[in-house]
């Protein structure tokens, strides 16, 4: 029998649900979106960390509030604020400690600070998106790596003035320098193009790699291949220039996502180079019913004992005991890189810290290690004595929490995952995509195989899946996601509500090919793209024209269309249309990611004209409008 | 003194008549076959590349290093296993590989490989290659294209904005001034690259295969090779060679130079007054005056060495090795040594001091 008690615990439940609802829709659809890289309010969102040559000055790198923030790192007073360019990235101190570089990634330069007066004392243009930089120990180049690019730009380091570039992976982003300054480490954030293809060329095992720059010729000499590897990000070497460990992400998306229940769809782990370990080994950090998500941040502690991992959605960072990891890797020489219970042969503690917890960086005496929490705006210090968060230091941030910033804390975090196996962010990594393609479990196994879709702009172009099969946002990111990916905790109202808006207000990265008057080749394409005769002064039908199915300002009519690239694993031929945003960004194209360039969606996908009329063009013409979509 | 005079003429021209032959440089050449290494015996292009060699094959891109060879296939990423032509940038190390099946790039050991199917590159043929800065321009057998790898972005040169009749493109020769493509029967194009404009350079006397004023002009329309040294232009044809200057044509024919065959297939300036010829009947240095010829005997396959001087008197010159074959598809230079592709082969010529 129900008491009135209970009876008023359940109308009162309804009605709290219901508000809640209702909160959800009106956040989604009606609250004002944001327009910068990051939001409503200024969080400082700390994202990378370095201590000064001499151990006395924590830097801070503050990816929102675009500001390096200086701290006396045994006080943690603060020093000084010295605002940078937009969304910084990455950043070194020259080898003498006299100059900061950080990048700006968002406006395309870099901030030369002067760590005496810490002033900003010159802004230099670079190449597209820089996300780290490192001097070389002659202090004759600076290496800027440029993720939109895929290169590394070789600087004057006293002008600035661009030497040349050295060909990197798909998203070129992150640069370690070994302990003599020979040699760099360059890693990419998204898989380069697969060799190899299957039947369909919709099923591409990834390929990543380390690209190691001899710094005195300025040249790459050699790249580490990271067989099946998708996402690659920092790297540390060993004092003693033996080990090199980087912090690897390998997907298992060639099979149906149903095994997530029995572990393993998407790996994180470490890969092992250099003259400890021969050739390079692969070593997971996940661990049987537990995963360790999203690594990010590496070092080596000075004496080579321990290695320190971030990883951003697991909020947590893996210690590993180095002896015992070798040891382990020397009698395995076999692969065991999808063997979950490795971990426990190596793996010392797992040290809870803030939210998305990034780069990190040992004190001088190696007794501290601090990590940057980039989402609740907090630096941990861990005593690595005791591998625990001996304090934690609070960067001035906003008091409240927005609703933006709680949507980006949900769409990092993994916890919602079944046994924390994934969070939005795994696969959409800094809130993009990861170039791959997948086999969803719910259109039946092996069957309608899909690319990734970048999450940039996103707003205003639903239907959402490639079967435009969701409607909006909270019906993307609600049941399909907590039933097809979480298979375990689901989101509540609110937290759903904060997730969709934050997606919804994701921008367009600066589009680095769009000037302010077309170039002739731009016009040319743009004239293609817009035509209704073909070159026989035919008229094309309407629904054949680009412009009909990619209309609009994001280049997209929301409605499904068949263009003619249904395979044999679809389910149906008719496909959502995709927006246009920085679409020369997200190779692979098509719904399954067959075409590794956007070249080959006319040139190898579009024998009938179905995918609008093309076959009536030359390769000049094909190539203007190429280069017109690159401005779109 | 009338009597003495003549005397002394008679000693200076018997002097002449018996003077050794002028000095030309002497090589030991060592020969690379499937025997001791090559993929392939049919070596379309070599590449000097610091210590390492490079060489384009029927089956395949080798490179030899530290006395071994090794080679890039279609399964390491190349794009076709015929490789032509081959291109080192000079600033970043990566060297560029024309195929049968497009263009290759290999850098740190990773092949990217640009088709007129995955690309903007007009022709999977590539015939030739030149990196000049950030460009790289590709001479394909459907027109020239040049790929900026700052912008990523490809443009393309045919006939519809060039002036190009056919568009069989042979080879390319870019530097930050200039840019000349030998076109197969069109002839010889330059790009003006401060000013965007093209220029062209044709047979004053049409496609005849023979030459009506000697030094008017171009020497045929069938270019096939192409080099740019010291504001000199040494074309190379099927019918002869030419030298350009901006303003003079000076051009070389069997019958008034020591070219051993007005069929050449590759041109070498090392400077404004030296060239080294690659024809169907051997290797052939001009050092502006006197010629050399590397090549096995014609007869019988015997090294074979042979100088003419400025007079046109041809002497022999005894030595025990020559070029693998006499077909020479491409030159390069590593200090004083000379590398050569050959279609039996690809030689080494160690210079003999």
């Amino acid at each position: 029998m129900i008491g009135c008690s209970q009876i008023r615990r359940i109308i009162s439940g309804v009605l709290v649900n219901a508000l809640l609802l209702v909160t959800a829709i009106h956040a989604a659809f009606g609250l004002p979106d944001r327009t910068d890289a990051h939001g409503d309010e200024n969080y400082a969102s700390p994202l990378e960390v370095l201590l000064s040559p001499d151990g006395a000055r924590l830097y801070v790198l503050c990816n929102q509030s675009n500001e390096i923030r200086v701290f006396n790192s045994t006080t943690y007073a603060v020093i000084k604020t010295i605002a940078v360019g937009r969304v910084p990235r990455g950043f070194s101190l020259s080898p003498d400690g006299a100059r900061l570089f950080v990048t700006n990634s968002w406006d395309d330069t870099l901030s030369i600070i002067d760590t005496r007066t810490l002033a900003v004392v010159a802004t230099w243009p670079v190449s597209a998106e820089p996300s780290s930089v490192v001097e070389d120990r002659t202090g004759n180049h600076l290496f800027v790596a440029n993720r939109i690019t895929n290169d590394i730009a070789v600087l004057d380091a006293k002008t600035g003035a661009e030497e040349k570039r050295l060909s990197g992976g798909r998203g070129t982003s992150y640069i370690t320098p070994s302990p003599d300054g020979t040699r760099l480490y360059v890693t990419h954030v998204y898989p380069n193009a697969a060799l190899q293809t299957t039947e369909g060329g919709n099923r591409l095992a990834p390929e990543s790699e380390i690209a190691v720059i001899d710094t005195a010729r300025a040249v790459i000499i050699d790249r580490i291949p990271l067989h099946r590897i998708a996402g690659v990000f920092h790297v540390a070497i060993s004092n003693d220039g033996r080990l090199g460990a980087a912090a690897t992400v390998h997907p298992k998306n060639l099979v149906p996502l149903a095994h997530v229940e029995h572990g393993w769809a998407l790996g994180n782990s470490l890969t092992l180079f250099g003259a400890d370990v021969g050739k390079p080994v692969e070593v997971p950090l996940d661990e049987l019913e537990r995963y360790a998500t999203q690594p990010f941040g590496v070092a080596i502690s000075p004496d080579k004992s321990r290695i320190y991992v971030t990883h951003g959605g697991s909020e947590i960072v893996t210690v590993i005991d180095v002896p015992r990891m070798l040891q382990f890797v020397h009698a395995h020489p076999a692969s065991f890189e999808t063997d979950l219970s490795a971990s426990a042969n190596y793996v010392v503690t797992r040290i809870p810290v803030g939210r998305n917890p990034r780069g990190l960086a040992f004190s001088h005496d190696g007794r501290r290690l601090f990590v940057a929490n980039r989402l609740d705006d907090t630096i941990s210090v861990i005593d690595v004595r005791t591998n625990r968060v001996a304090s934690t230091i609070k960067l001035a941030t906003p008091k409240t929490i927005s609703v933006l910033r709680r949507g980006e804390q949900t769409f990092y975090t993994s916890r919602y995952g079944f046994q924390g196996h994934y969070g939005c962010a795994s696969c959409h990594i800094d809130s993009t995509f990861d170039g791959l393609t997948w086999d969803l479990e719910p259109d039946g196994m092996g069957r309608d195989i899909v690319d990734n879709r970048n999450l940039e702009d996103i707003k205003g172009t639903e239907p959402y899946k490639w079967n435009g099969g969701n409607p909006d946002i909270p019906t993307e990111c609600g049941p399909r996601t907590e039933k097809y990916f979480w298979r375990s905790e689901n989101y509540d109202g609110r937290i759903l509500a904060d997730l969709a808006l934050y997606i919804r207000s994701l921008p367009p990265r600066p589009n680095r090919w769009r000037t302010a008057d077309l170039m002739p080749t731009q016009e040319r394409g743009k004239a293609i793209f817009e035509r209704s005769n073909d070159k026989f002064g035919k008229s094309i039908p309407e629904a054949n024209r680009c412009v009909f199915c990619h209309s609009g300002p994001k280049g997209t009519s929301q409605k499904s269309f068949d263009v003619g690239t249904k395979k044999s694993t679809d389910n149906s031929g008719l496909l959502d249309t995709p927006q246009l945003t920085n679409i020369s960004l997200t190779p692979p194209y098509l719904h399954d990611g067959s075409a590794r360039t956007l070249e080959e969606i006319w040139t190898v996908f579009n024998p009938n004209d179905k995918h609008g009329r093309t076959n009536d063009l030359t390769k000049d013409e094909l190539n203007d409008l190429i280069e017109y979509l690159r401005t779109r | 003194m009338k009597k003495s005079g003549m005397f002394a003429l008679l000693f200076v021209a018997a002097s002449l008549a018996c003077a050794a032959p002028p000095s030309m440089p002497r090589y030991n050449f060592e020969n690379f076959t499937t025997a001791n290494g090559l993929p392939n015996d049919h070596v379309y292009a070599v590449l000097v590349d610091g210590d390492r060699i490079w060489a384009g094959t029927e089956n395949g891109l080798a490179v030899y290093e530290n006395h071994i060879w090794k080679t890039y296939t279609t399964a390491d990423g190349l794009a076709h296993r015929a490789v032509l032509s081959l291109a080192l940038d000079q600033r970043t190390g990566d060297v560029w590989a024309g195929t049968m099946g497009g263009l290759s790039r290999v850098s740190g050991g990773r092949i990217d490989t640009y088709t007129q199917l995955n690309s903007g590159l007009s022709n999977n043929v590539v015939y030739g290659l030149s990196v000049e800065s950030e460009n790289v321009w590709v001479a394909t057998a459907a027109g020239g294209c040049r790929l900026d790898l700052h912008t990523g972005q490809w443009s393309l040169y045919n006939e519809r904005n060039t002036p190009m009749v056919e568009i069989w493109t042979y080879a390319v020769a870019a530097t930050p001034a200039k840019v000349y493509y030998a076109v197969w029967g069109s002839g010889l194009l330059e790009y003006d690259q401060k000013t965007g404009r093209w220029d062209k350079y044709d047979d004053p006397d049409g496609e005849n295969e023979m030459v009506l004023f000697k030094d008017q002009g171009l020497v045929h329309e069938i270019v096939t090779s192409v080099s740019y040294v010291d504001s000199i232009v040494w074309v190379a044809t099927y019918f002869g060679d030419s030298r350009y200057d901006g303003r003079y044509w000076h051009n070389f024919l069997t019958k008034d130079s020591g070219l051993p065959s007005n069929f050449t297939n590759v041109v070498k300036g090392l400077d404004a007054k030296r060239a080294w010829f690659g024809t169907d009947k051997g290797l052939a240095y001009y050092d502006g005056v006197n010629w050399a010829v590397y090549r096995p005997s014609l007869k019988d396959g015997a090294p074979e060495m042979t100088v003419r001087d400025a007079q046109g008197i041809v002497t022999p010159v005894a030595v025990t090795t020559a070029p693998a074959h006499n077909y020479i598809l491409g030159i390069d230079f590593q200090g004083d040594d000379i590398w050569v592709a050959t279609a039996k082969g690809l030689s080494h010529g160690i210079l003999q001091h």
